[in-house]
């Protein structure tokens, strides 16, 4: 479903729907809050590095929550950090995804039990829409997981997000 | 360069019965017992000694000794009373190339241990994690607060052995 199959052949009128046109604008060029954690936070600097580039998804780091698209919860979230997570959250504007990278924020990964101060899933303080399994996962599970979220938001209509 | 026993011996002709006890059967270092409340004099003298130099402070850890007595709280759970929580302090002479560990016990319902910040920086941030993990006061601390869990953390001490962590902080679930 690319945009180019509607091109005039003199090449320079393209017709697509508003949605469509608005939903390949930002699955093309999320930019995730400069924001790392813990060991996932190595992978997800692996995969924006040159060998994975994230960039040409368009992923690029953005250093204020004011400016980015998504938000990627790379490693363990403690009760302490889940406290700030959450206002950089609702610092972002809307439309804005988040994806949960790893065991630890997907579910608490090894400190499921005795973890007295990791909170149990990244889910339990804001709405995921991606998670990432692994612990922590390969710089191809980040970008299968990127990948899906493109997938999600090229879906998404202007009248109603759909989840 | 000091053999534990001639350290021992040095201490005990400065402090005497402040001294408590030297304890040689470890895998690691010998451990001088001290009392809890001349540490930070017993520190300065370990480190400004000519023959001991003493100038570094490798690591101060909180210990649970778990030797009071088990008694079942009033929701039925185990709790510990009496009994002791140490702290050890870990010594290095980068002059002199020579080892010792200090260890202080204090009782775990009044846990108080004088603080040897004027000692060595070092202790600064690492009796804030004892009392943060433990709930060790160190007397005469500059700025005794916590350092790893949230300042508000009102459920205990996590290392204690008796210690049960809270069902919700901040309306987040905390157990799985």
């Amino acid at each position: 479903m690319g945009l180019l199959d509607k091109e005039f052949s003199d090449g320079n009128i393209v017709i697509a729907r508003v949605d469509d046109l608005m939903n390949w604008a930002r699955l093309s060029s999320i930019w995730q809050l400069g924001f790392g954690l813990a060991c996932c936070a190595i992978e997800m600097m692996a995969t924006s590095a040159s060998h994975y580039d994230f960039d040409r998804f368009g992923v690029i780091p953005r250093n204020t929550p004011r400016q980015a698209d998504a938000i990627i919860i790379s490693g363990t979230v403690t009760l302490k950090m889940a406290t700030r997570i959450k206002r950089l959250y609702e610092q972002m504007p809307d439309p804005k995804y988040i994806i949960s990278m790893g065991s630890c924020a997907n579910c608490g990964g090894p400190y499921w039990e005795h973890g007295y101060h990791v909170l149990k899933g990244i889910d339990r303080v804001i709405p995921v829409d991606v998670y990432v399994p692994g612990c922590p996962p390969r710089p191809e599970a980040l970008l299968e997981g990127l990948l899906k979220l493109q997938e999600k938001i090229r879906n998404e209509s202007l009248r109603k997000k759909i989840a | 360069m000091k053999n534990p026993e001639e350290i021992f011996e040095l201490l005990k002709n400065e402090f005497g019965d402040t001294i408590l006890g030297l304890d040689k059967d470890t895998p690691t270092e010998s451990i001088i017992l001290v009392d809890s409340m001349n540490i930070n004099k017993i520190g300065a003298f370990l480190r400004n000694n000519n023959d001991l130099k003493f100038d570094s402070l490798m690591v101060l850890s909180g210990v649970d000794d778990t030797n009071g007595t088990k008694v079942k709280d009033e929701d039925g759970t185990d709790m510990i009373s009496g009994g002791t929580l140490s702290v050890y302090y870990h010594l290095h002479s980068t002059n002199l190339k020579h080892k010792i560990t200090l260890k202080v016990s204090t009782p775990r319902e009044n846990p108080q241990v004088e603080s040897t910040y004027n000692v060595w920086r070092t202790s600064d941030w690492h009796e804030r994690e004892a009392y943060d993990m433990f709930g060790i006061i160190f007397l005469n601390h500059p700025d005794l607060r916590r350092i790893l869990m949230p300042y508000d953390w009102e459920a205990g001490y996590p290392l204690r052995k008796d210690y049960k962590n809270p069902e919700f902080y901040k309306g987040m679930k905390v157990p799985y």
